[in-house]
Order: C-alpha cells, then sequence, then structure tokens
C-alpha cells in the first residue's frame, strides 16, 4: 500500500506465543495462567543455586507443530543465555535459541493470498511479572515492585517474520492468520487476553522500491487492534520527521493505548549487551526424523486449508459468504458446517448458521452435538421449522442441550408442521377464491398475498418457502 | 582412621555401629575444627539422627548400604535440604537450600552420614580457600600452610581423619590440587559420570564433583555411590554407575602410560622426582611407560581463563539480593543489585565475573571466548591423539608441595599456575585422579596425577592403587 507521498511502510513482526504445555520448559511445575502468585515454582524456574534445566518434550513438540505449519525447516539447534538483569527474569539470563533456532526459512500466506517469509520461530523461556507499585506503572519512578514466578519459566515460541508486511492493517491480517494457525496447532490458546500472544514490531517508512529505512521496534503489544493503531502511528510519524528534513533514530518505543502514541524506551546505543553463549547446562537438541514425520502427520488441517475445503462446496461465494466461511474456520466452527453438509444440507445454509447462530453461543458449544445442528437444519430445509424458528431452536439447544425436536414442541412450533400448514393454505385458498384464480393463471406477485395472511394467522412462524411450495401443489 | 570400606563391613555386621563412628568423627571435629576451619557447618543434630536410622536399619536386619555409617563431609557448594550452604560467601548469608543435590540423595541412600559442610574458595576460585569469606583452611599437615583449594576444606577433612570421605568439585584442579596438598586420593570423573543437579554452578562446562578419600579403594567406593545417570542433569552421561571397587586391584601389566613433558615442566625438583619414580613403579608392575609431548597442553591456562570466567559470569548474575541471600537495599532495584554484589562478592570472585563479561562481549567474543573455545578444541583433538599411542598420562598434579599463606595470594597468576596441570582435563571433560606417591620439601605429601580418556575411571583407580602399594600404603 502506497501512502501519501509515495511513502511505503516496511513491517516485519516478532510475535511470542505461549505453548499449552501442562509444565514449564525446563521443570516440571504447572503451566497456568490465573494461580495465586508464586505458587507455581521451583527450585529450577526460580533459579535457586544448583538447580539445572530439563527441556520439555511436549515443548519441542509444539515448536515442531508451529514450524511445520509455517512451512519451517526443522533442524538441530542449541540453546543461549541471553544474559540481563532483570529482577522478573530469575536467573538473569534467558535460556533462548539464537545462532541455531529450531525452525527457520518458511512462510505464511495471508488470505488474500499475499505470502509473508517466516525467518525464524524458536523456542525460549518468559519471564515472570513485575508489578510495579507506585509511579506511573512502569519500573521507573516505582516505590516498589512486586515479581510473580509463576510465568517464569513459561515455554514461548517467537515468531520472526521477514520485513515484507506493507501497511497496518496487512500486519493485522497477518497476525490474526498467524493465531489462527497457532490454535489450530494446539500449541498456543491465542488468548491475547491472557498474554498468550504478544507482538513487537519493526517499522520503518522508504519512498516505494527505494532502500529500507532506519527502522525502530515497538514492543509488547498486546492487542490486534493496537499493533494496527501503533503501527499506523509510527509509520506517519517516522514520514513527519523525514518531510520535516529530520532523520529516524534506531531505537526501541513503547506504544501508550491512552493516549494513543508512540514514545522512546531506549536507543539503540543504550541497548543492552546481551553477552550470547551457548547454555553449558543444556546438550544440543536433534529430534528425530521419526519425531519430525509423526509431527507432521498428527497435524491437522490449517486454516488457510479448511478455508478452501469449505469455500469449494458453494460455487461461486458472495461477500458475506466468504465472511461466513471466514468466522467458522477462525472459531473452529467447521465440524458443524461440514457434518451439516455431509447430512445433506445446503451448504450456504449450514455455513450461514454455524457463523451467526452457533459463533453467537459459542461458549456453550458443548450442549449442540453437530448430529443435533444437522437435525435441526434437517427442520428448517424440509419446512418444518421456519428460518426464525430454526435459529430459535439452536440458542435454545446452545443454552441448555437436547433435541430440537423437544426445543421446538416447548415453543409450541409443532402446530406447524407441513399438515397443519397445507390445512391452513386450503382455507385461506377456499375464502379468497378471485385471488387463487389469479394466482393460478400466473399471477406471481398473488404468492406473497397468501403468504402474508398465512404469516398473520400463524404469528410469523410459518416457512414461507413451504407455503409457496404448497400453492404450487395445488395450482 | 579406619576406612570407609571396612566401616560399611562393620556396620552392617553389626559390629559397630553407625552412631559411635559418628561421635569418633565428631570428636575429632570438635578437637581440630577451630585450629583448621575445615568445617563452615556441623550438622550434628542431622547427622545423628541419620546414622541413628542405619542403626535402625541394621537392628532390622536390613542391609544399611555400600556407605552404611560412613561419615562424609561436604564441600560447602553442595545443597542439602534446610543445611546453610554459602559458597564461602557473603552473597549467600542466610540461605538454606529447599533441596537435596542428587548426591546427597545418593549419599544417605547409601548409608553415608553428612557430618556438615567444609570451606572452600569462595564460589570454588581459588587455589588455597584464602579467597573464603570466612577465613581460610589450615593444613593439617603443617597448618603454616594452605590445604589447597578449592576444595581445601574437603581435602582436610580426610587429611585430619575428621572423616574418611568428603565430596569436592573439581572445575580446573579443585579436587586434585587440595588432594596432593593434603595427602589424599583425589579424583576428577569424566565430565558427565556425576550429576551437577545441586552443585552451585561456577563454570557450567567444567564442574564436575569427585570424591576425596585416604586409600584409592575408598575413593572408588565413593564414586560407585554418587556415578551415574541423573534425569534432572541432562548433561550427564545415559548410564549407570561403572563397576570400580571390582577392579581397583587390576594392576597395569601391558598398559602403555605415557609421562607428559608439559606435566611436570617448571614444576619443583623434588616433585620431578617423585613423578619420575612412579612412572619407576609402574613399569615395575608390567606397564609400558612412554615419554611423549603434548605441546597443546600449554594452551590450557589461558583457555580456561577465558572460558571458566564467562560462564561464572553468566552463573553468578543470580546472585541480585531479589530472591534469597545477601541484599543491600539501594534507591532502585539497579541500586540494590549494585550494592548487594559489591558487598557481597570478594576480590576474586569480582575479578573473574570482570574477566567473562568482557570476553563474552559484542566486540571481544571471537577474540576472547570464541578463540578459547578453539583451543578447547585442539585440547580435546590432541588428548585423543595420545589416546590413540597410550591408555593414560602421567604427570604432576601441582607444580609444588603445600605453600605458605599469602605466598600466592597477592599475585593471581602465581596462584593460577597451581592449577597448570590440572586444567587440560576440566577442558577436554576427561578424567583424572591425584594419588599421593613420596615426599618432597619439608617431608610434605606430593601428589603424583594419572590421566584417562572419558569412562576410564576403573584404569585410573587400578594404576593408582599400584603406585599407593608402592609408596608403602598396602
Amino acid at each position: 500500500m502506497t501512502l501519501a507521498n509515495g511513502w511505503e511502510m516496511v513491517i516485519g513482526l516478532e510475535v511470542h506465543t505461549e505453548l499449552l504445555t501442562k509444565s514449564k520448559l525446563f521443570c516440571a511445575c504447572e503451566n497456568h495462567f490465573g494461580s495465586e502468585p508464586n505458587t507455581n515454582t521451583c527450585p529450577v524456574c526460580l533459579g535457586l543455586p544448583g538447580s539445572l534445566p530439563v527441556l520439555n518434550e511436549v515443548a519441542v513438540d509444539m515448536a515442531m507443530r508451529i514450524g511445520i505449519a509455517l512451512h519451517c525447516t526443522i533442524a538441530p539447534s542449541t540453546f543461549h543465555r541471553k544474559n540481563y538483569f532483570y529482577p522478573d527474569q530469575s536467573k538473569d539470563y534467558q535460556i533462548s535459541q539464537y545462532d541455531l533456532p529450531i525452525n527457520s526459512g518458511g512462510y505464511l500466506d495471508l488470505p488474500d493470498g499475499t505470502r509473508i517469509s517466516i525467518e525464524r520461530a524458536h523456542m525460549e523461556e518468559d519471564t515472570g511479572k513485575s508489578t510495579h507499585v507506585g509511579g506511573s506503572g512502569r519500573l521507573a519512578g516505582a516505590s516498589s515492585s512486586l515479581v510473580d514466578y509463576n510465568r517464569c519459566g513459561v515455554p514461548l515460541v517467537e515468531i520472526v517474520s521477514g520485513p515484507d508486511i506493507r501497511s497496518a492493517l496487512q500486519a493485522r491480517a497477518y497476525a490474526a492468520e498467524l493465531r489462527g494457525i497457532l490454535i489450530a496447532t494446539g500449541a498456543s490458546d491465542g488468548r491475547l487476553e491472557e498474554g498468550s500472544m504478544r507482538f513487537d514490531a519493526n517499522v520503518s517508512v522508504r519512498k516505494a522500491n527505494e532502500a529500507f529505512g532506519t527502522r525502530c521496534e515497538i514492543k509488547n503489544l498486546n492487542s490486534l487492534r493496537s499493533l494496527q493503531r501503533a503501527i499506523d502511528y509510527e509509520a506517519l510519524r517516522q514520514i513527519k520527521v523525514l518531510e520535516a528534513g529530520g532523520s529516524i533514530r534506531q531505537e526501541t518505543r513503547h506504544w501508550d493505548e491512552n493516549l494513543g502514541e508512540t514514545s522512546t524506551l531506549r536507543v539503540k546505543e543504550d541497548a543492552d549487551d546481551y553477552r550470547y553463549f551457548r547454555e553449558p547446562d543444556l546438550v544440543d537438541l536433534a529430534p528425530s526424523d521419526a519425531w519430525q514425520v509423526a509431527v507432521r502427520e498428527a497435524l491437522p488441517p490449517m486454516p488457510a486449508a479448511r478455508r478452501t475445503g469449505l469455500l469449494a462446496h458453494i460455487p461461486e461465494p458472495t461477500g458475506p459468504e466468504r465472511d461466513a466461511v471466514d468466522v467458522v474456520v477462525d472459531l473452529d466452527l467447521d465440524d458443524y458446517a461440514l457434518g451439516a453438509i455431509a447430512g445433506g444440507i445446503a451448504p450456504a445454509l449450514a455455513i450461514a448458521r454455524a457463523s451467526n447462530e452457533v459463533a453467537a453461543g459459542i461458549e456453550n458449544r458443548a450442549n449442540l452435538s453437530v448430529d443435533a445442528f444437522t437435525a435441526t437444519l434437517t427442520m428448517e430445509q424440509s419446512g418444518a421449522l421456519s428460518a426464525t424458528q430454526a435459529k430459535t431452536v439452536l440458542g435454545d439447544i446452545l443454552e441448555s442441550g437436547g433435541s430440537p425436536e423437544e426445543k421446538a414442541a416447548q415453543r409450541g412450533y409443532e402446530q406447524l408442521s407441513l399438515d397443519s400448514l397445507a390445512t391452513t393454505v386450503a382455507t385461506f385458498i377456499e375464502q379468497n377464491p378471485d385471488e387463487w384464480n389469479r394466482y393460478r393463471e400466473g399471477d406471481e406477485k398473488l404468492a406473497q398475498f397468501f403468504i402474508g395472511l398465512v404469516m398473520k394467522a400463524t404469528k410469523g412462524q410459518a416457512n414461507g418457502k413451504a407455503v409457496i411450495a404448497e400453492l404450487q401443489r395445488r395450482r | 582412621m579406619t576406612t570407609a570400606l571396612s566401616i560399611a563391613r562393620d556396620v552392617n555386621a553389626g559390629e559397630r555401629s553407625a552412631s559411635s563412628v559418628l561421635a569418633a568423627s565428631l570428636a575429632i571435629v570438635a578437637a581440630r575444627n577451630e585450629e583448621l576451619n575445615v568445617f563452615l557447618h556441623v550438622d550434628h543434630e542431622g547427622a545423628t539422627a541419620m546414622a541413628a536410622a542405619v542403626d535402625e536399619r541394621v537392628a532390622q536386619g536390613l542391609n544399611a548400604g555400600p556407605l552404611a555409617g560412613v561419615p562424609i563431609a561436604i564441600k560447602d557448594n553442595m545443597c542439602q535440604t534446610g543445611i546453610p550452604t554459602t559458597c564461602s560467601s557473603r552473597i549467600l548469608d542466610g540461605w538454606r537450600p529447599p533441596y537435596n543435590a542428587t548426591v546427597i540423595d545418593r549419599l544417605i541412600a547409601a548409608g553415608a552420614v553428612p557430618v556438615g559442610k567444609t570451606n572452600l574458595d569462595e564460589f570454588a576460585m581459588g587455589s588455597s580457600t584464602e579467597t573464603s569469606a570466612f577465613g581460610p583452611t589450615r593444613n593439617p599437615l603443617d597448618p603454616t600452610r594452605v590445604p589447597g583449594g578449592s576444595s581445601g576444606g574437603s581435602a582436610a577433612a580426610v587429611a585430619a581423619g575428621m572423616t574418611p570421605l568428603s565430596l569436592g568439585s573439581d572445575t580446573g584442579g579443585s579436587i586434585r590440587q587440595p588432594a596432593a596438598l593434603c595427602g589424599v586420593v583425589g579424583m576428577k570423573p569424566t565430565y558427565g559420570l556425576v550429576s551437577r543437579y545441586g552443585l552451585i554452578a561456577f563454570a557450567s562446562s567444567l564442574d564436575q564433583i569427585g570424591p576425596f578419600a585416604a586409600t584409592v579403594t575408598d575413593s572408588a567406593l565413593l564414586l560407585e555411590v554418587i556415578a551415574g545417570h541423573d534425569p534432572r542433569d541432562t548433561t550427564s552421561l545415559p548410564e549407570p554407575s561403572p563397576v570400580l571397587v571390582a577392579h581397583v586391584n587390576d594392576g597395569v601389566a601391558g598398559k602403555r602410560i605415557g609421562l607428559v613433558r608439559e606435566l611436570v615442566e617448571g614444576a619443583d625438583e623434588d616433585v620431578v622426582n617423585a613423578v619420575n619414580s612412579a612412572a619407576e613403579a609402574l613399569r615395575a608392575a608390567g606397564a609400558t611407560i612412554v615419554e611423549l609431548s603434548i605441546p597443546e597442553l600449554r594452551l590450557g591456562l589461558s583457555a580456561y581463563y577465558l572460558i571458566a570466567p564467562a560462564e561464572a559470569s553468566s552463573n553468578l548474575a543470580r546472585y541480585d539480593g531479589v530472591r534469597f541471600g545477601l541484599r543491600v537495599n539501594g534507591d532502585d532495584v539497579t541500586a540494590m543489585m549494585e550494592a548487594t554484589r559489591t558487598a557481597g562478592f570478594g576480590a576474586e570472585v569480582k575479578r573473574r565475573i570482570m574477566l567473562g563479561t568482557y570476553a563474552l562481549s559484542a566486540g571481544y567474543f571471537d577474540a576472547y571466548y570464541g578463540q578459547a573455545l578453539k583451543v578447547r578444541t585442539l585440547m580435546i583433538d590432541a588428548f585423543r591423539r595420545a589416546y590413540d599411542h597410550v591408555d593414560l598420562l602421567l604427570g604432576a598434579t601441582t607444580p609444588s608441595v603445600a605453600f605458605a599463606f599469602g605466598a600466592k595470594s597477592h599475585d593471581p597468576m602465581a596462584m593460577y599456575l597451581s592449577d597448570v596441570f590440572t586444567i587440560p582435563t576440566n577442558l577436554a571433560g576427561e578424567a583424572a585422579i591425584s594419588v599421593p606417591f613420596a615426599t618432597g620439601e619439608a617431608g610434605l605429601p606430593i601428589g603424583v596425577q594419572i590421566l584417562g580418556p572419558g569412562r576410564s575411571e576403573a584404569q585410573l583407580f587400578a594404576a593408582a592403587r599400584v603406585l599407593e602399594i608402592a609408596d608403602g600404603r598396602p
């Protein structure tokens, strides 16, 4: 995307995702968000003298899932120590991967077809969480700080994209697609609000096709909205500086959500020298070919393939139908849509009901089996339930479980069986012979006249299509 | 004092009680610890309870383990639940570990009775115990001299007869050098043979726990108990503990042993003479002695003094006043950390943290740390080539017998040279043993060093046993 005066953004994202392991990366402590502070700790994750890390194999498995899903090469890798003093880091160094990451050289295709390169997806441990008391809530100026080490040692994978992203919107699309992929792999729950995914954005601007400009890194963005806003702000800030004849200083910047601004956190000259060196407490990591194959084979289809699969059922999808497919995949409702389609439901109807009604009650999805979903839509499709009724029945099942027949009966929908509809239609034909005759002679508009009468009589619960079908049968 | 082997045999047979053995041990500690400063902490209560538990097992007719009732001293850089653990540093002031090192678990399971924690150079950085924040240990054979270091307390505990066994750790010679200076047997096992879990790290890629004992057989017995894979240390070798005691008397007949020029170079004449007579003794026992030169060994000291401080600078970062040990308050968290580390660490530790930080810094990494790693590879290759021709290597453990307090403590380079013969084994991750052989200046003991490739412990004990017998200790 080209901005005013021929400017273009160049963006690369570093995305940290926590892995959904039961235990931490180097010890057996529980990996759980929301526990009482400092309850999920042991000598290893507290960095007590003499303790040693032991690599969690499940975390390696999950890191490989992510790598494979992003089309990376999995290679023998090593761990390094990244040394810096900070109270929430118990050992005052972080165990991370450096020059030899487990995954490298992959890519991610955005829904619009743009390919973003993935430089690497490496493993590392998370830090604890500091709470700064007094001052602005940041370390500087705080009167005291409290540290919770429950998060210390939680496994992370950091996914580093190439500088291939060209707009804030595209960055958001990348983050959303990556989130979908991570959830699909089962390696992450993608819960942004719990910090399961966090974004750092490297932003620079240039005139189209010129060399890359100097970049600034915006740290710790924790929602898609912040990501998009921060990048837009930062790019415009840089353009303003450059157009005024200034130059961009390479630095790390902080995004203030309330002010809607980025500000300098530290300049490059002040950056820590992390003194990386090989972690002598861990041996090299070289997952066997058999392990890699097993991970690859166990991987479920990724969102892009699932979208393609659903869209293949609709010959010429409309915009809203494409959106519905996106929702179904994003919310992992594929089973409903595909199950109903397999059960003979029109694909567009199956996808629409999944993306609207099931999505609306998604927190109770356990109450609605794929079979009950299909049965409800079968009743709708046959005319036994109107569209409105079918939606209500789906809502009722999501609320409290049960079958569509049961819920329809509770709502008093049974009189709307086809038999009773036929009786109602016959009555109105008898009462309105002129209109009936004109309809029989080909005045299709009069179908609406009869539908109106039936709807009025049934308080809107009849199925319009079923009324037309009955009229046509009697014509 | 009787050997560990005989104590365990007698205790299991019900001929002596573990409690009486402990009482005898504690009596010697009480008599000499004030003078020698061997123990920083004696765990009377815990040791008494553990000895009673051993006696209880024996009373029930159970075997109480291969070290039943054997008192053992632990270098104070290994964690034992609830026992003050200091690394002889002020920075760990008041810290009591909530867990046992793997070696402690294994000792207790084998019936041994840990009696307390011994003095060392601060964070194992030194060769005389003079860098301990709690004063130096005195050599039991001549209290005007150093016991060596860093495991000086553990060597002295055995030399003074306080305990028949003790544990040390060896990063560049910290078991073998004090063993030599105190006249006891000290073994640095193959890297990974003994779990490091619970050993407070100095230089992780070099550190290895090993045994001190008065006899070669006791040394082998203790190593058998503590060795073997530990899932809590991923660098530990994936194999069970080797059979050692059964091979102690295998001798050296038919073995080829290399007498290495660089492992006696610069040593005092009495030390060189002792090594030559050791070679004669081994030849007399049927070994072929080959004189050889491994010039790469001369590079060991400089590589070591980059690699070990580099790892230490990272390992010692956690002593920041935030979670445990000493805290000296400051205006903000950075000031607190600086004040804590300034007050908590001694001069030698600070020197090595500075050296290591520098060696790892951007712009210097390749020239220093990176270069040292290459030298380390050269060293490994040089040893491997030597072992293509010979089974074991022979040399001195230290350039001199025990030296006087203050003789080297103001000249770091002179002190570092104490470890010139022992360092190469650590860099290569291999095994070596120091065994007393002959005496030198002032009748003080001399340590002869036998080196072997990885997993050669059984051969090293057998060769050391030949020297022990030749030296008049059958």
